[in-house]
């Protein structure tokens, strides 16, 4: 365990690495004089120089990538040439609406998906069975975005229950703010609750199947205590590992998600710093959202050897 | 089991229902207020009017903020501002001004003499950041006669200098302040800085110490809302009670029948036109250029592109002028003719052809009418979308890499451009640049009048650009707030007179 | 030489066709790629021209499904939509096929070694990098376009595929066939083409139905983003962009294209699930995204 764990960590670091380096030089071929794009017509040769001086265009890759990797080390994640508000307090302010989203998506999905799930492995091939399979089919195929917008449109639109979009702030006190998360939450909350029911149902029509859970219904114990004690129990393993590697994906689907609602998050932020070439924003953001990538799939790795006493298959 | 996550959601929903009622109660209570959120499209990058040529930042310190000599108001008229009146030699080349009494910024310093040589030598001196420092280019000289009286001097004569100092860019500032006006502006305006959340708000209070008459308002916020969907959320939801340039036509539907608010159309300086590059063939040709114009419908165009908002013109000229002509019959929508035009000049269709389009709907949806229409006559173009800072350094600058783009040329009254040999789009007429270099001199209002038609003229004649429409200012607000302008002859926000009713 | 297992595929095809979700999976997919070819020939109305008369136009005969704010027909317009999704599904599946794949196959028959351990590594950095991403990253070089996000899919598929081969072959060379053929002389190459590869072809194929599956919504995204299809290109997810702010005033703009997608979508992914429960239940596919 402690071998496998140690390897695991290693290689999330070499990975780690490999990342930036890959997200450094993907912005190093840019073609163009990055300060001239951020300056645009206004700029004197003058500025221009002090701007490539602050940027570090006139060192070599190799010590600007250190000293990148350094600022990132150390929280120092430069500042932003659109906004010249350092990035640290932006992102700050972006994560304080992305995680809750990801998080209040996280339950709805949880919430929708267990049950069903479980309720599904119950009725198999009955009505309840196909209903449920349907709807995981209907969440897996659509985007959503297009749920999104839907749900616009009869929640905000047609009802006018909602706002439409965009976020009060967490300053306007903690009901509105939850409320204009909420329609977003649960447009990203669909899909992952689609593929959870799946894997819950199949996991525990598998756990049903086998002898212990026999031997226990044999025993004379409820059907209800069977289901609860023993199945759900064992069949949360493989649930727990799709949790977290669907959680990385959450986070990815908000980024379409808040674009939709207009909400001042992560995604956003990514998508203004694409559009307006704000590189050093761009460069942050996406070793963020890739590192949180490569970190959960090491947590949901070292967790999995954590809860499954069975010895783990080689890599 | 089945019910439970169905009950969590519709305990939900309940529970946002009387949120939502709540929210609107406030807002009524609101309603008779003395605050005022107003909504915009782009977010100035810093706030100092006499460093950059960033619209944005006129439109939340022009009138409010800051204030120049003269100023212009919402019909387009120079008004006495700081300076409250003002004798011109026989000559037309100095400019004596009367400064008002009892001006203080406010961070509590006088207004002097001494600040307005300060600020109109600052526009002109080495290595200034001044967008505009062409328009004072004819300033000689700025004297300080004594507390209260300015003299300025031209190298000749200026037929609208009065107009160009009442420009954003020539606002008076306060040489204790003035390097820190970009995060930190002071000014001698009715309302005063009260911070700013970047990529989000600016908030202004009333100014005490005001000169003039005080404004209604006792505090006025700014917010930046990029997105078209967002902006209708916005005003919906109550968060922002005007969004006087409104980022997509299409959404004002929304708000028309709804008698919470009121939709303002109004005009602006804005002629949107298809730019063509004449440094590359074959647009430097005027029968291709004649023959495009020829393929545009701009009634189609501003139908569909801006859902009818907008009037066609035919020159580089605003139709509210007082000196407009209406040239649009110069070359009207005939795509027969287009093709004729385009055989005659030897060109091979189908011809393709790079347009740049940055953000704004007028460009990105133009651009997608303008390249149906195009395609009919055999021009066919590839849209290729770009941001304000890549705009500006591939199509605006050397090395104006592009065949055509949509852009709205906001300045007022900015004819003046196409004398420009190393401007943008590269049009070079010796005969247009003297026309033009007349015009400047000239001072007598019936004679500028005539030079200003035949300059209309000449570029249609040569049909420089495709000239497709004039923009239309496109507002949403509550009902019940008055005062804001429902014209744009400068980019401007001006408080002074909102209140509510 | 055969390989000496082969699942008895034609009877268990025949048992999947009996299956209702491949029966409507099925249809669904040869809509959509009947949907895409007849695009390539024919559309009811013209894609590149714009009507200001038929604006926002609401479904009626010449116009089935409405027409567009620039007064284009909105069918026409989803038929082209399905070729512009079929286009660059079938290039990035094909990418992540064509080259995923056999890196997988050669991992597998290279188990532990340092070609091993190097693919393995590079995909688990493909992993850490969704098409979004990528796509992000190309598009703050190059700017937007089609083959950002064909680029970008692409990357993220020869990841999956070069997975899933690899486990799939791993589990087809532990079997007593291949001991078999390399007892009597074949070299790894060919036990690699002819024993191994025959055999996960199945599993391949189910993983390139989702994956198609996954690339559609992975370009309508994109698209609708800005950063993948330009116009006057048709595109699934730009049209849903495009409508959402006449949302206000015409909704129906948001609900076709939108419908389209989630058909294509759930088309191949019943597709895919029938064909695996034909081949065999226990694939081991992957599903991610």
């Amino acid at each position: 365990m402690l071998a496998f764990t140690v390897r695991r960590l290693g290689q999330f670091l070499a990975t780690l690495i490999a990342a930036s380096l890959v997200v450094f030089l993907a912005l190093e071929v840019l073609p163009g004089d990055a300060a001239q794009i951020l300056l645009g017509v206004e700029a004197t040769e003058e500025t221009l120089a002090a701007l490539r001086r602050q940027l570090g265009l006139d060192e070599p890759a190799m010590s600007r990538y250190v000293a990148w990797i350094a600022g990132l080390a150390t929280g120092e994640l430069g500042t932003s040439h659109i906004y010249g508000t350092p990035i640290a307090e932006m992102l700050g302010d972006r994560l304080a609406i992305s995680l809750p989203l990801a998080a209040l998506a996280f339950a709805i999905s949880t919430a929708i998906a267990l049950p069903l799930g479980v309720f599904a492995a119950t009725r198999r091939g009955r009505l309840g069975d196909w209903l449920v399979i349907g709807f995981a089919q209907i969440g897996l195929a659509a985007p959503n975005f297009w749920f999104g917008v839907l749900l616009i449109l009869i929640f905000a639109v047609t009802l006018g229950w909602f706002a439409s979009g965009g976020f009060p702030g967490w300053e306007a006190g903690f009901w509105p703010a939850l409320q204009a998360l909420l329609l977003p939450a649960l447009a990203l909350a669909l899909s992952e609750a689609a593929i959870l029911a799946r894997v819950v149902r199949s996991a525990m029509l598998e756990t049903l199947g086998e002898d212990y859970i026999r031997t226990a219904r044999a025993k004379g114990l409820s059907g209800r205590r069977v289901l609860f004690g023993h199945a759900l129990r064992n069949a949360m393993i493989p649930v727990a590992t799709i949790l977290g590697l669907q959680f990385a994906f959450l986070v990815m689907g908000a980024v379409i998600v808040e674009n939709v609602f207009y909400l001042p998050g992560v995604g956003r932020l990514l998508l203004q710093a694409i559009f307006q070439r704000d590189l050093v924003v761009v460069r942050d953001l996406v070793l963020l959202l890739s590192g949180f990538v490569i970190l959960v799939n090491l947590l949901v790795d070292l967790a999995y050897g954590a809860i499954d006493p069975r010895p783990r298959p080689a890599a | 089991m089945m019910n439970r996550p169905g009950a969590l959601l519709a305990a939900a929903l309940c529970a946002a229902v009387p949120l939502v009622g709540g929210l609107a109660a406030t807002d009524a209570a609101a309603q008779a207020k003395t605050s005022v959120v107003i909504g915009m499209t782009l977010e100035p990058p810093h706030l100092d009017p006499t460093a950059g040529a960033a619209a944005a930042i006129d439109e939340v310190v022009y009138a409010n903020l800051f204030e120049g000599l003269t100023r212009i108001d919402e019909s387009g008229a120079v008004r006495p501002a700081l300076a409250e009146s003002w004798e011109i030699s026989e000559d037309g080349t100095t400019y004596r001004f009367t400064l008002r009494e009892g001006v203080t910024f406010h961070d509590g310093a006088s207004f002097e003499a001494e600040d307005v040589v300060f600020s109109l030598e600052r526009i002109r001196a080495e290595g200034t950041e001044n967008a505009q420092k062409d328009l004072y280019a004819a300033i000689e000289s700025v004297e300080a006669e004594d507390a209260r009286t300015v003299v300025v001097e031209l190298s000749q004569p200026q037929g609208d200098l009065l107009w160009r100092l009442g420009w954003g860019d020539a606002v008076i500032v306060d040489p204790a302040s003035a390097e820190t006006n970009k995060t930190d502006p002071v000014g001698t305006g009715p309302f005063a800085f009260d911070g700013r959340v970047q990529g989000d708000l600016i908030r202004l209070t009333r100014f005490e110490d005001y000169w003039g008459e005080p404004a209604a308002l006792e505090r006025a916020t700014f917010r930046f809302i990029p997105d078209a969907a967002a902006q209708v959320a916005a005003l919906l939801a109550g968060d922002i009670d005007a969004f006087p340039n409104i980022g997509a036509p299409e959404t004002v539907a929304r708000f028309e029948a709804d008698p919470r608010f009121e939709v303002a159309v109004g005009t602006t300086e804005g002629e949107t036109i298809l730019s063509m590059n004449h440094r590359r063939a074959p647009w430097n040709d005027v029968r291709v250029r004649r023959a495009i114009q020829h393929a545009i419908d701009r009634r189609a165009l501003i139908d569909l592109a801006m859902i009818g908002f907008g009037t066609p013109i035919g020159s580089h000229f605003a139709p509210h002028h007082p000196a407009y002509i209406d040239l649009t019959d110069t070359a009207p929508y005939d795509p027969e003719k287009a093709r004729e035009l385009l055989a005659a000049a030897g060109v091979e269709t189908p011809i393709k052809a790079v347009i740049k389009l940055p953000p704004p709907t007028y460009a990105r949806r133009g651009g997608e009418v303008l390249a149906a229409q195009l395609k009919a006559v055999g021009i066919e173009l590839e849209l290729v979308p770009v941001e304000w800072g890549q705009w500006l350094a591939e199509v605006f600058r050397d090395p104006w890499d592009f065949d055509f783009t949509i852009v709205s040329h906001t300045e007022p009254l900015d004819i003046g451009i196409y004398a420009r040999a190393d401007y943008y789009f590269g049009y070079d007429d010796p005969d247009f640049q003297a026309h033009i270099a007349e015009l400047e001199v000239e001072a007598e209002p019936e004679r500028r009048q005539e030079l200003l038609v035949e300059a209309q003229e000449m570029i249609a004649d040569s049909q420089v650009n495709g000239f497709l429409f004039q923009l239309a200012k496109v507002g949403v607000q509550a009902a019940g707030l008055e005062g804001l302008w429902r014209n744009a002859p400068i980019q401007a926000n001006d408080l002074t007179a909102v209140r509510w009713e | 030489m055969r390989p000496l297992l082969r699942p008895p595929t034609r009877a268990r095809l025949a048992r999947g066709r009996r299956h209702p979700s491949f029966a409507i999976g099925g249809a669904l997919t040869i809509l959509m790629l009947g949907a895409a070819a007849l695009a390539a020939v024919w559309t009811p109305h013209p894609i590149d021209g714009v009507d200001p008369l038929a604006r926002l136009a609401a479904p009626s005969l010449a116009h089935p499904l409405g027409a567009d704010h620039f007064g284009r027909d909105v069918l026409s317009l989803i038929l082209a939509g399905a070729q512009t999704s079929v286009t660059v599904g079938l290039i990035a599946v094909g990418l992540g096929l064509g080259v995923g794949a056999p890196l997988g196959l050669a991992a597998a028959m290279r188990r532990g070694r340092p070609l091993d351990a190097a693919i393995g590594r590079t995909t688990d950095l493909i992993f850490a990098f969704p098409a979004v991403l990528t796509a992000v990253l190309i598009a703050a070089v190059y700017g937007p376009g089609a083959i950002n996000a064909i680029v970008a899919i692409g990357i993220f598929n020869i990841a999956v595929f070069a997975r899933v081969a690899r486990g799939a072959a791993i589990g087809v060379a532990a079997r007593p066939f291949v001991a078999a053929a390399a007892a009597i002389g074949r070299t790894r190459a060919q036990i690699a083409v002819i024993h191994v590869a025959p055999n996960i072809a199945g599993v391949l194929i189910v993983q390139a139905t989702i994956q198609f599956a996954v690339a559609i919504l992975a370009e309508a995204g994109l698209s609708y983003l800005g950063l993948g299809v330009q116009p006057p290109q048709p595109s699934w997810g730009k049209m849903l962009a495009d409508a959402q702010t006449y949302m206000f005033s015409h909704p129906l703009q948001a609900v076709f294209p939108g419908l389209a997608i989630m058909l294509a979508v759930l088309g191949l992914n019943l597709f895919g699930d029938g064909l695996r429960d034909a081949l065999d239940p226990r694939l081991k596919t992957l599903r991610l995204g």
